[in-house]
């Protein structure tokens, strides 16, 4: 609370601040800072006040680090009007999008991950400048299909890409797209997709409930997506429970490669096993 | 509506100067007062226990506490008739204070406040019509009626804050910013008896003495956190030494000279690179925590009035200012007509002013526009960001 709430303080009078929880769920003590005071700030002041803020840390499960440890903010912070909340997956990502917060003049919340911090990535020749910049709001597909859409953001991201080298074999095309931005989401272009390949799944490590899939969902229902599908869009998302422990468990509390597989071949073919092994 | 100087001071002066040039012979041009002496806290040195006023300086002191209690008073009407809803909580009682604050300190410090903020809005600069007109929600108000009484913004003036105590971590993120950039100025971060026992702020009083940041916490101790007392809210009601390590004094809250001197002594501290300083104003509020609260049922109506009568803080200074000869009951007695035909201007103004467009509902969401749409109520409602 006391320096989430100095760093929107320091923005306030003109600094550019960058608020480092050391993982957001600290940030749950801070949260009215966070929302109150540097979310809400430019429109009780009639845009007088401005709050060039970053805050970012680490979001979501990480490896053995239990129930209060272990929480995604996403669908939290993604609530909340006068936000920007970001959630890189890649090098690329966290370099471009951070880079964009820094500079962007609002409050960005910047969700990254532990457990991606130590996965190296293929940097091409324009990210190496230190003005490279991704656009905030703008979802990327990471991989073209035709048969079936996949939205995840975050580390989950890499085991669609997996699942989704997997399916191939079996003759389904996932198209894989990385969110990059929670608030403001891109549904046009998840709805761009779904209106090609007829088909929808969200991947999120969070919880189901009133969660980040369950907006995208909702969103596809209000928009000119609906018709094109082919399928009810299905949520592949963390248990809803608090994160247990042990190795076992933890294993079975949040989407792997091979549930990603399964909700995907379901959809497109009915079956939960692969042709090949049934 | 930012302007910069002190616009509302020029023009207190040019009147003073017009009433002063009939009879400027016979009153005196300055005089000195005692003053109470303040409780000290890790200190080894004292604000003065006599200040000296000018008659310039009295009439000033004078015009802007009638300003704010009058303003307050007209605000209360205007709640009654239902034009002003929701949250509004009033000074009256406690205008030595602020007036006393920004008397001592320069436009170009900053202060951040909670909600009780109308009186101070005034003192850094905002005009009475922008506030009485925030306060009926028109688009004249000085957040173009999208802030309400709890949200008042100016130049160095950071509201204005809803929620208990999370004002003082974000004034001494305003003074880390001053510091930072090198600048000589300072942030005053006001506070509530009520907040006091709030984490956070003693979170912001350890970095503030850890990077010796020039913050002026001030804690206006109206006795009444809401409806409980201090004595049932506080384990240690001596707000002035709760700092601990930081120095702190006790101030009459209810003398504007007082207040002045000890914000003075605390400013020069500050801005001899010392670090922070708590600053206690023992005041009162006569309304309720708010127009929802009648404020009789945990104090006496006894009580109340025996603050009017002996403490008053307009009272106390129309009381030096006749009996030192700075100035008269009359002279007084005009400038109160004048600051009456002032308030009911601005009343006018607020209770005609029309209220924001329609479309100001989706404007000021981000600074840096994006070219999405904001869902309105229904999916069929995509209504254009500005």
């Amino acid at each position: 609370m006391g320096f989430a709430g100095l760093a929107v303080g320091a923005a306030m009078a003109g600094l550019r601040p960058i608020c480092e929880f050391m993982t957001f769920n600290f940030s749950m003590q801070a949260i009215d800072q966070v929302v109150n005071s540097a979310g809400k700030t430019l429109y009780m002041s009639a845009g007088s006040v401005h709050v060039p803020v970053v805050f970012r840390g680490p979001n979501g499960a990480s490896a053995g680090v239990a129930a209060q440890h272990s929480q995604c903010f996403a669908a939290w912070y993604g609530h909340c009007p006068g936000l920007k909340v970001l959630s890189p997956w890649n090098s690329l990502d966290s370099k471009g999008l951070l880079k964009a917060a820094i500079r962007d003049d609002d409050p960005v919340v910047f969700l990254e991950n532990e457990l991606m911090y130590g996965v190296p990535f293929d940097m091409p020749e324009e990210a190496q400048s230190p003005d490279f910049l991704l656009p905030i709001g703008k979802a990327h597909v990471e991989r073209t299909g035709q048969h079936i859409t996949v939205v995840a953001h975050s580390r989950v991201v890499g085991f669609c890409l997996e699942a989704a080298t997997a399916l191939a074999k079996e003759g389904i095309d996932c198209e894989v797209i990385n969110l990059r931005s929670i608030r403001p989401l891109d549904m046009a272009t998840v709805e761009q997709s779904v209106m090609k390949t007829n088909h929808l799944i969200t991947v999120e490590g969070g919880w189901p409930l009133f969660g980040v899939g369950a907006e995208i969902c909702a969103s596809i229902m209000e928009g000119p997506a609906f018709d094109y599908l082919d399928a009810p869009a299905t949520r592949v998302t963390g248990v809803d429970i608090p994160m247990p422990y042990a190795r076992n468990l933890e294993e079975i509390s949040g989407p792997q490669v091979k549930d990603i597989i399964m909700a995907a071949r379901r959809m497109l073919t009915g079956r939960e096993e692969s042709r090949a092994t049934a | 509506m930012f302007l910069p100087g002190r616009p509302l001071a020029r023009r207190a002066l040019r009147l003073l100067r017009n009433l002063g040039a009939r009879s400027f012979a016979d009153f005196a041009s300055e005089a000195t007062f005692d003053i109470k002496p303040c409780l000290l806290h890790g200190l080894e040195s004292a604000p003065p226990i006599s200040a000296s006023m000018s008659r310039e300086d009295g009439l000033l002191y004078y015009k802007q506490m009638q300003t704010i209690r009058r303003m307050e008073l007209k605000a209360d009407q205007l709640y009654k008739q239902k034009v002003i809803r929701g949250f509004c909580h009033l000074y009256d009682g406690q205008e030595a204070c602020g007036v006393g604050i920004e008397n001592a300190i320069k436009p170009t410090d900053h202060l951040i406040t909670a909600y009780r903020v109308h009186g101070i809005a005034y003192m850094r600069g905002i005009p009475v019509k922008s506030i009485l007109s925030e306060l009926t929600g028109r688009q004249g108000g000085c957040a173009k009626g999208k802030g309400g009484s709890m949200h008042m913004y100016g130049q160095n003036f950071y509201g204005g804050n809803g929620i208990v105590g999370a004002q003082v971590p974000l004034g001494a993120g305003v003074a880390f910013a001053q510091k930072y950039q090198g600048f000589d100025s300072l942030c005053v971060a006001m506070y509530g008896d009520g907040a006091a026992n709030q984490g956070q702020i003693f979170e912001a009083f350890n970095m503030s003495y850890l990077w010796s940041l020039p913050c002026l916490f001030v804690c206006e101790n109206n006795q009444y956190g809401m409806g409980t007392a201090v004595e049932r809210a506080s384990a240690n009601i001596d707000y002035y030494q709760r700092g601990d390590y930081i120095p702190g004094i006790k101030v009459d809250g209810m003398d504007v000279l007082c207040v002045r001197e000890a914000t003075k002594f605390a400013a020069d501290y500050i801005r001899s690179g010392k670090g922070p300083m708590l600053m206690e104003l023992e005041t009162y509020r006569y309304h309720g925590h708010s127009m929802s609260d009648p404020g009789i049922s945990y104090r006496t109506r006894e009580e109340i009035k025996e603050v009017r009568s002996k403490s008053d803080p307009i009272s106390l200074l129309r009381d030096r200012l006749v009996g030192s000869g700075l100035s008269s009951v009359e002279e007084l007695k005009e400038i109160d007509v004048e600051v009456r035909r002032e308030i009911e201007e601005a009343s006018q103004f607020a209770t005609s002013d029309p209220e924001p467009p329609l479309s100001d509902l989706t404007t000021h969401i981000y600074q840096t526009g994006l070219n999405s749409r904001i869902r309105g109520i229904t999916p069929w409602q995509q209504l254009a960001a500005a």
